[in-house]
């Protein structure tokens, strides 16, 4: 199956700043990646100079077997960007938002209303749909927007943080769209901050920190990349932290982390179940009271933080955006 | 050809776009309308009443130089729009789009021709109240008109470009106001050009604006000395002048704005 997106070795620099340093990315058709990465490691610019908005110093990208910057024109007629912005008019309804787009596609008036019409009703926005999209909220902008990339079925869709600034629920709920709309073998790129969204929505993902690939593979091998397992003991309140720490420590392969608020203690360990009888055995020898024991794969942040030496991003505030519906 | 349709035809659902805007947020154009009505009662009552022109009323004088002022202002406004655009995010969705590159700036500039059209006839309207005539035949206002908009039409494309160069809108409305004022006050808008000193009177008579006021003049039928003017060639022939002027302002303007318009995008 060809790749429905190549780059190879792409670079931009803004002035002083290098944005992408190398770039290598390949997305096979059908399948959805996500571009997981902090701020500025130039997530946004990959997807730039892949929708034609850029064009790249160095390095070369195709979209659909078609060279983005050489046939560039041919490229826009396959893709779709739903950027990190919301791009929706806020003096327009919804309706009247995706009727413009749809005749600037050459859709023809009618047919741009008929759409426009489809489009709201598929993505749960036909009581807002004759409202002015400034009175939406986050999450409503940020679907209209997702309805606006496929007025014309793309063959490659392109969605730049999809889900930055909304509360957890509209997040959610715009992952089950995105989810459908992927289960339609619509071949997408996504970038993210955020792990979970990457894990939850990826075939692949490719990570990206100073410009570069740092790390790829699906979200499993990724996972497997940090080494081994990790031993979570939550222990009875009133239990010695102390005593509980120097037993795991006998047990684990690494140092043990207290989080004394929570009387968690989390150690790296080596075979998972066994360890896991014989520090339970120990704890309780040594009195220490145990109310759960559970062994855990380590999550992509824990991959981010082994890749990086940084910790994850935090997720940006959700204070701002007010939750579905209550506006 | 049909490239040049294409583009138009995009161009034009931008367009009923922006009218919409205006529409619903109408306070642009309200501003638009009113900076020209505070001009004329600034310089029609407080001002010119030190002014003493023989033969003609001041006001009927002014008011030709006032509805330039205006569309200058107006186009300011075409800047900052288009600015706006840029930014918030709505031109990355149709700059990856397979629609005309030019589509958003043949769009903003044909609805300003609808912006421009209204304040110029709201302008003509109060002018009517406060002593402007038109003294000429039907088709020689018409002709005025046309040239008036046509001069607009230019500006909006320069004005787009300043727009387009400038790093976030608010610096759009400062320079624009910056290149409109001394550009409105050093020609004869205001006052006759024979009664400025000799180098700003040079400058007067060869700066568009004073052209096109002059063609406005000479198609409304002004009489008297007040239709008098120096002997240069742009005073003698303002109509000619003003049009090579649109030319000359589009020619140089529209490319620039397009090639702008791309940078501003990948930035």
């Amino acid at each position: 199956m060809a790749d429905a997106i190549v780059a190879e070795g792409l670079c931009k620099k803004f002035g002083a700043v290098t944005a992408l340093d190398g770039l290598d990315l390949r997305v096979p058709r059908g399948t959805v990646t996500g571009l997981l990465g902090p701020n500025g490691a130039g997530k946004s610019t990959a997807v730039r100079l892949l929708t034609t908005l850029l064009t790249p110093d160095g390095g070369r990208a195709e979209v659909d077997g078609l060279d983005v910057v050489t046939r560039a024109a041919e490229v826009r007629r396959r893709i779709s960007l739903a950027g990190q912005h919301a791009a929706v008019d806020e003096n327009l309804t919804g309706f009247e938002n995706l009727e413009m787009l749809g005749q600037l596609l050459h859709l023809g008036r009618r047919r741009s209303r008929e759409r426009a019409d489809e489009l709201l009703h598929d993505f749960d926005l036909v009581e807002a749909g004759r409202r002015r999209t400034k009175d939406y909220s986050g999450g409503m902008r940020r679907r209209l927007d997702l309805a606006a990339s496929l007025i014309v079925a793309p063959s490659v869709l392109f969605l730049d943080e999809p889900t930055t600034g909304l509360d957890t629920r509209s997040r959610a709920a715009l992952w089950d769209t995105i989810g459908d709309l992927v289960s339609g073998g619509t071949t997408l790129l996504l970038t993210t901050q955020y792990l979970e969204e990457a894990d939850r929505l990826a075939h692949q993902i490719v990570v990206v920190d100073h410009g570069r690939v740092i790390a790829r593979g699906t979200p499993n091998e990724l996972k497997g990349q940090v080494s081994g397992e990790r031993l979570e003991v939550t222990v009875d309140p009133a239990a010695d932290l102390e005593t509980a720490r120097t037993v795991l420590a006998t047990v684990g392969t690494g140092p043990v982390v207290v989080n004394d608020a929570a009387g968690v203690l989390g150690v790296p360990v080596d075979d998972g179940v066994e360890t896991l009888l014989a520090s339970t055995r120990r704890l309780r020898e040594a009195g220490v009271g145990v109310l759960d024991v559970a062994l855990r794969r380590p999550t992509l942040d824990d991959v981010f933080l082994a890749l990086t030496d940084r910790p994850a991003p935090a997720p940006a505030p959700e204070a701002a955006q007010s939750p579905e519906g209550v506006r | 050809m049909s490239s040049v349709v294409t583009a138009f035809g995009e161009g034009v659902v931008i367009a009923r776009r922006n009218l919409r805007m205006i529409m619903r947020v109408p306070d642009l154009l309200v501003n638009s309308a009113v900076a020209p009505a505070m001009m004329t009662l600034l310089f029609g009552f407080v001002i010119g009443g030190a002014i003493d022109l023989p033969g003609v009323s001041y006001r009927e004088f002014l008011l030709n130089g006032i509805f330039v002022q205006a569309v200058l202002f107006g186009a300011v406004n075409t800047g900052t729009a288009i600015a706006s655009d840029v930014r918030n995010g709505i031109v990355d969705r149709l700059m990856s789009m397979p629609i005309s590159r030019s589509a958003v700036l043949v769009g903003r500039t044909t609805s300003d021709v609808v912006n421009n059209a209204v304040v110029i006839s709201v302008t003509a309207l109060l002018g009517l109240v406060v002593g402007w005539r038109v003294r000429s035949s039907f088709l020689d206002a018409l002709v005025g008109f046309a040239v008036l908009l046509a001069f607009a039409y230019a500006l909006s494309w320069l004005m787009a470009l300043v727009g387009l160069a400038a790093p976030v809108p608010e610096v759009v409305s400062s320079t624009g106001f910056t290149v409109a004022i001394p550009l409105g006050f050093l020609s004869n808008a205001y006052v006759p050009i024979d009664s400025m000193p000799t180098v700003l009177g040079a400058v007067a008579q060869w700066n568009p604006v004073s052209a096109v006021v002059q063609a406005l003049r000479d198609q409304f039928g002004i009489v008297g000395p007040a239709a008098a003017r120096p002997d240069v060639w742009p005073m003698q022939h303002p109509v000619a002048a003003s049009l090579l002027w649109v030319g000359l302002i589009l020619v140089i303007a529209v490319p620039l704005a397009i090639r702008q318009y791309r940078r501003a995008v990948g930035r």
